[in-house]
């Protein structure tokens, strides 16, 4: 049975969400904006028979996930930006290995220490891979509210679907704020997918290992780096997911997600009175990235509006995915500042006008 | 008619060891530790519960020597990923296989709190005092006045700071029941050895806390002399500055006996 309707802040909702999802093993290092999730969690998981863990690092802390993984466990991690950028030793390791995980970053302002307020600098970060070597994480985008809920059962079963680690990338807003949820029952570990390949000892079976070092000389490494990249291919071709909020006679396409999307919606509200019609175009998963869907929507609407908060990466990917068919406009307001709506609706009327008075016309 | 024979098998392949001959080079200790943790598994009947975690270094495809389920780990992290295992597997056996870079460089604070957190897991720690896979530099261990690549002319401590004696440090943490020091230089010393792994394996068992094995180990590739020389070195020279021996014992075994 669902839970009643809840009030929890997002880094609180995450927590709750991974317990019931049939998450049992938490490792992590304080860090602002998102301590309430290890808070949390280190009062629930022992509730549940869990276990929380406040590792010595963020290092410690993904390569604590990663041991529980291998051990056949859901396991996860958080952190905000910096804390990430540690982790992401580990989180290439897991690739290579092979082994699922969820990995929470709520972002903050960089590069380095940058401060502590909210914002989407990580986006290269988290869609590129992040540490070093030829993977990619999938990487959902919430909303915030229900959809941090929802994604947050979705990225433990991507995890588990595709052994591979899960990224769920919000920011220290989504983080603090307070909304209202409703949770789905516990899980029954019982239910969850069979792991025959995790370790247990060996047996009744061959004794087996877990690793990412191949270093044969019949091309080995070569051939595992390509079977890893024809399970990206069929999470590209699967699991992208989006959301279109576009009335049919739109001048503009807004592209945004998390935060700034629900920013960007308020202005594109505040917009219909002034008689200028925008959809919002809002990709859920950014990797992979809903190129095709989108190329779709600028079919019919060839006016791309994207604001990010931070000086521009999400608007790559539009690029890739509308290039010349459409005209690109960007915006961009980078850590440390949450825009208003006011903000953007400036930046939109610019876009609509072409006056290039806020945000600037991407030449491709 | 042929009289019946009872035979009593006294020795054999450790069934915790696989069929395959190591890489390691002719001298190194690797093969006799290995030998030495199988035997160890073996006879507690373990083998089949156990998830070992062996680190980067010359031991890193221990998991192609060792017959039971193994993860490998980033470089240094060990412990970390040994902790997420045996928190999900409190009823398995794990083990970690570390070198002296691994343990005690990169890995330090990995090492130190996971000992700290009294986790239930024994380590096994190898210490050459030198860097091997990768060809000779300094380790945290090395000696003073020692040669390594990357300390030409030998280790100096205004230089290079001092060798750094980690199973000591460790000793000082409630969490860590049991830590000795041995050689794989001595057929008495590897005796000592094996009864040192069996009992730090037993206070895993018995839930006491963490514990560890340091195994003064020769390397003659990257000490550049001869085998028996490089057990000759460890016998009068590395023994100076790591002295063999109980360095701390909490787990009251023998008052028991």
């Amino acid at each position: 049975m669902p839970s009643e309707k809840m009030l929890m802040n997002g880094s609180q909702t995450v927590g709750e969400a991974a317990v019931r999802a049939g998450c049992r093993y938490y490792f992590g290092y304080p860090i602002t904006p998102q301590n309430e999730l290890p808070e949390y969690l280190s009062a629930r998981m022992p509730e549940v028979g869990g276990t929380f863990i406040q590792g010595e690092s963020e290092v410690a802390s993904i390569n604590m996930v990663l041991g529980a993984a291998a051990a056949g466990a859901r396991a996860m991690t958080s952190s905000s930006s910096p804390g990430v950028s540690l982790k992401q030793e580990g989180i290439s390791y897991m690739a290579g290995m092979e082994l699922p995980a969820v990995i929470i970053n709520m972002m903050r302002g960089g590069p380095g220490l940058g401060n502590i307020a909210p914002s989407a600098a990580d986006y290269f970060q988290a869609t590129r891979g992040g540490g070093h070597g030829d993977y990619r994480t999938p990487v959902l985008a919430p909303g915030g509210g229900q959809e941090l809920v929802d994604l947050t059962f979705e990225a433990f079963d991507l995890a588990d679907k595709y052994r591979n680690p899960v990224m769920i990338l919000g920011d220290g807003l989504m983080g603090q704020v307070m909304e209202p949820v409703v949770f789905p029952d516990l899980i029954d570990l019982k239910d969850l997918p069979e792991k025959d390949w995790a370790l247990r000892g060996c047996k009744g079976r061959e004794a087996r290992a877990i690793f990412s070092m191949i270093l044969g000389q019949k091309g080995e490494l070569y051939r595992h780096n390509l079977d890893l990249q024809k399970k990206y291919d069929r999470i590209t071709a699967e699991e992208q997911r989006w959301e279109t909020k576009c009335p049919e006679d739109a001048e503009l396409i807004v592209v945004a997600y998390g935060s700034a999307a629900r920013i960007a919606e308020s202005a594109i509200e505040d917009l219909k009175t002034e008689g200028i019609n925008a959809g919002l175009f809002r990709p859920i998963t950014l990797w992979p990235f809903p190129l095709p869907a989108l190329r779709e929507l600028s079919k019919k609407i060839p006016k791309v509006a994207v604001f990010e908060l931070c000086l521009g990466q999400m608007v790559e990917d539009v690029i890739l995915s509308v290039g010349e068919r459409a005209e690109i406009y960007f915006h961009g307001v980078p850590g440390g500042i949450i825009p208003t709506p006011a903000e953007v609706a400036e930046f939109l009327r610019s876009t609509v006008k072409g006056d290039g008075k806020v945000g600037r016309r991407i030449e491709v | 008619m042929s009289t019946d024979i009872e035979y009593k098998k006294v020795f054999g392949w450790p069934e915790s060891l696989k069929h395959n001959p190591t890489h390691y080079c002719p001298g190194c200790g690797h093969s006799i530790a290995h030998r030495l943790v199988a035997e160890c598994l073996d006879e507690l009947g373990l083998r089949e519960k156990t998830i070992g975690v062996p680190p980067v270094g010359c031991a890193v495809l221990a998991y192609n020597y060792f017959n039971f389920d193994m993860v490998e780990a980033p470089h240094g992290r060990a412990l970390a990923v040994a902790t997420g295992v045996k928190r999900v597997h409190p009823d398995k056996f794990v083990l970690t296989y570390q070198g002296d870079g691994d343990l005690a460089a990169i890995g330090t604070a990995e090492t130190i709190h996971a000992a700290n957190r009294g986790e239930r897991i024994s380590t096994i720690f190898i210490n050459n005092a030198i860097y091997g896979m990768t060809g000779g530099q300094m380790a945290p261990t090395t000696l003073l006045g020692q040669n390594a690549t990357t300390a030409p002319g030998g280790r100096d401590p205004h230089l290079h700071g001092n060798p750094i004696d980690i199973s000591r440090m460790l000793a000082v943490s409630d969490g860590v029941v049991f830590v000795e020091r041995c050689a794989l230089t001595s057929v008495k010393q590897i005796r000592k050895a094996k009864k040192a792994i069996k009992k730090s394996f037993q206070c895993q068992l018995d839930d006491l806390g963490f514990s560890l094995v340091e195994l003064l180990s020769p390397c003659p590739t990257n000490w550049k002399v001869s085998p028996k020389d490089a057990w000759a070195w460890v016998n009068e020279e590395m023994v100076k500055t790591y002295p063999l021996g109980v360095i701390k014992d909490t787990t009251g075994y023998e008052d028991k006996k």
